[in-house]
């Protein structure tokens, strides 16, 4: 990838950083790309995605996204029962560069270091995988949400094909959006973030993007959450 | 920007900076050029010299029209109609956001009543749909001449002719109409004698002229309310001193596009004709917009199973520039209210990728594309786990 090419067209945005960015050393090293240097490597030399699923028809699976919000991914992993940790995770991913570099770095950091346990694995969180990749503009951190909510679906995929239907965690809170999975208490810690409006919280959550009948029931929340926190 | 554009220019950065309202030498050169400029856009466009305002550009301008015609019929409209009515304007669901957000905040405000049409697949208003919205308090048509997403050339002509029909069957001075022709000023004859409109939106940027400048052509006795008030220049209309070097590098980009129209359209329209036929012969593809009546110098095809912004980055390794309609590519979280429009699903819609063409692109680019492209959309498919049925084309 030759950092001559001019990103022109692909970045509406400048690589300067906006409020709210996540800025890593690449961006601040002030190039013209959008991306950092490690999102580049991610999205240009994915890791760990899915070539073969023959390999992989007994494997526990999540998936969350669709393709009408833009972004649709799904993982399988595969768990050592004696140890708990996860030596194996495969994912396809529908979805612009941070969807898919985000993804690739997920499993990359499930997988290193002899593999995390299933209850590590499930206190993974966007941020950190954000951290890892030296940060995401701050209009691309919605395309990264997704990957971690996904690998809690396989997780419980992995508890209940093993019998172990009692650490199956539901997701916290009540979904609201069947599609992104997206539940009442994302919506809270959306709000809690400073987005007011419909608007910023769905630039968080991309919630009611692909299934806009979930959106009234959004907007109510917005306005419960607003006032239970901020009294306006 | 063309070189000779620049050339064009550069006189009025330096020895002739003068303001053109000054009485000094050097100010009475730069009024000259602007009056030259003036002349020759009137010229090129078929208008008189005084019907030529020069604005900041296409947003402008487009604003000036949408915002400042029903504001200067109001009072006339309603000692017709009945101080209740408003006035109506015709748009369609495919006009740059510089037409449709300042409608759609006119009409949030109480100030206009909107009606939008819709287009077809192809992108295209249907006369009659517009015949129909037609009514007494309608001020106001405005219909883009090319889109600048799908490329779709609307039937402008056909519908300068039926309004001055339903002018004339009903007496009345209205509706007037409007046109962003930003898209088609290197490409088509923008002749306002032949496509019968009142107004013409028209810029720099898209024909290798200044980023910063445009016009509104304004029939005479038509009627605009100014948006930017202050020392009275452009007829009152549009207050602020001039910015003659960009009147003069529009007025040189406007002459060149148009003296060369012919030859590079051809050449063009080889050259997208044979870069549609390659990217469609890549599996579970599309091509947005109509496949005749459209721009020489655009292609927007959808690849299902892909999401655009990730094929864009692929395809800018490559050292090929393109825009895509998918959402992750803009400000929002939709994807292209174009493509969209033309009633193609999201899921289609997040994989479009819009190829412009132009005076640097040659034979040699477009066989690069097509030589990549394949390979791009099946790596990205490889990755993505959906695999969606062509239905989501129809």
């Amino acid at each position: 990838m030759s950092d001559t090419s001019s990103s022109v067209v692909i970045t509406p945005a400048t690589s300067t950083a906006h409020k709210g960015d996540v800025v890593g050393a690449g961006q601040a090293a002030g190039k013209g790309w959008f991306y950092t240097d490690t999102v580049k490597e991610h999205f240009f030399h994915p890791k760990n995605f899915m070539e073969d699923e023959s390999a992989y028809k007994d494997a526990a699976m999540g998936m969350v996204g669709s393709p009408a919000c833009g972004d649709a991914m799904k993982i399988w992993i595969k768990v050592d029962p004696a140890t708990q940790r996860i030596t194996d995770l495969k994912w396809k991913t529908f979805g612009c560069g941070s969807a898919i570099a985000s993804t690739s770095m997920m499993s990359v950091m499930v997988t290193e270091d002899g593999g995390r346990t299933l209850e590590e694995a499930r206190k993974l969180r966007p941020q950190d995988i954000m951290q890892r990749l030296g940060g995401l503009p701050a209009r691309k951190v919605h395309c990264s949400v997704l990957g971690d909510k996904a690998l809690r679906a396989a997780i419980n995929d992995w508890y209940r094909r093993s019998g172990l239907v009692e650490l199956i965690e539901i997701e916290l809170g009540r979904i609201i959006d069947p599609e992104t999975k997206v539940t009442d208490h994302d919506i809270e810690e959306a709000v809690l973030d400073g987005a007011d409006t419909l608007e910023k919280v769905q630039a968080k959550l991309k919630v009611g993007i692909g299934n806009p009948a979930c959106i009234p029931e959004v907007e109510q929340l917005i306005r419960f959450y607003k006032e239970k926190f901020f009294g306006a | 920007m063309d070189p000779r554009v620049l050339a064009a220019m550069q006189p009025y950065f330096f020895e002739t900076y003068g303001n053109p309202s000054s009485f000094h030498t050097v100010g009475m050169r730069a009024k000259e050029a602007v009056t030259e400029s003036r002349k020759t856009i009137a010229r090129l466009l078929g208008a008189h010299e005084e019907e030529i305002l020069f604005t900041s550009g296409g947003t402008e301008s487009d604003n000036l029209a949408v915002v400042g015609v029903p504001r200067a019929q109001r009072k006339a409209l309603q000692e017709k109609l009945g101080a209740d009515v408003k006035p109506h304007v015709i748009t369609s669901s495919i006009e740059h956001h510089a037409v449709l957000e300042p409608l759609l905040h006119l009409q949030k405000v109480g100030e206009i009543e909107l009606t939008i049409l819709s287009v077809d697949r192809e992108g295209m208003i249907h006369l009659k749909d517009l015949e129909a919205a037609l009514k007494p308090a309608t001020v106001l048509v405005s219909i883009m001449t090319a889109n600048n997403e799908i490329g779709t050339m609307e039937p402008i002509s056909a519908i300068g002719r039926a309004l001055l029909v339903w002018r004339k069957e009903h007496t009345t001075p209205y509706p007037f109409f409007h046109t962003d022709a930003c898209q088609a000023a290197g490409v088509l004859d923008l002749n306002v004698e032949k496509t019968h409109v009142d107004l013409l939106t028209m810029n720099g940027s898209k024909i290798y002229g200044p980023k910063g400048i445009g016009i509104l052509f304004v029939r005479r006795g038509v009627k605009v309310e100014a948006l930017i008030r202050g020392g009275g220049q452009e007829r009152n209309i549009r207050s602020g001193t001039e910015n003659v070097p960009g009147i003069v590098g529009l007025a040189k980009a406007f002459e060149l596009a148009q003296e060369e129209r012919e030859t590079e359209n051809a050449r063009l329209i080889a050259l997208r004709d044979r870069l549609v036929a390659g990217l469609l012969a890549i599996p579970k593809s599309r091509l947005n917009g109509h496949p005749i009546e459209r721009l020489p110098n655009s292609a927007n095809v959808s690849f299902l199973d892909i999401e655009g912004e990730a094929a864009v980055l692929y395809l800018d390794a490559e050292g090929i520039m393109v825009s895509t309609g998918s959402a992750c590519a803009s400000l929002s979280l939709d994807p292209s209210h174009v493509i969209l429009a033309t009633g193609l699903s999201y899921e289609a819609a997040h994989g479009s990728i819009r190829f412009s063409l132009g005076h640097a692109t040659t034979i040699e680019d477009i066989e690069k594309v097509i030589a990549v492209m394949p390979g791009i959309v099946e790596r990205l498919r490889q990755m993505s786990p959906v695999n969606l049925d062509m239905k989501y084309f129809l």
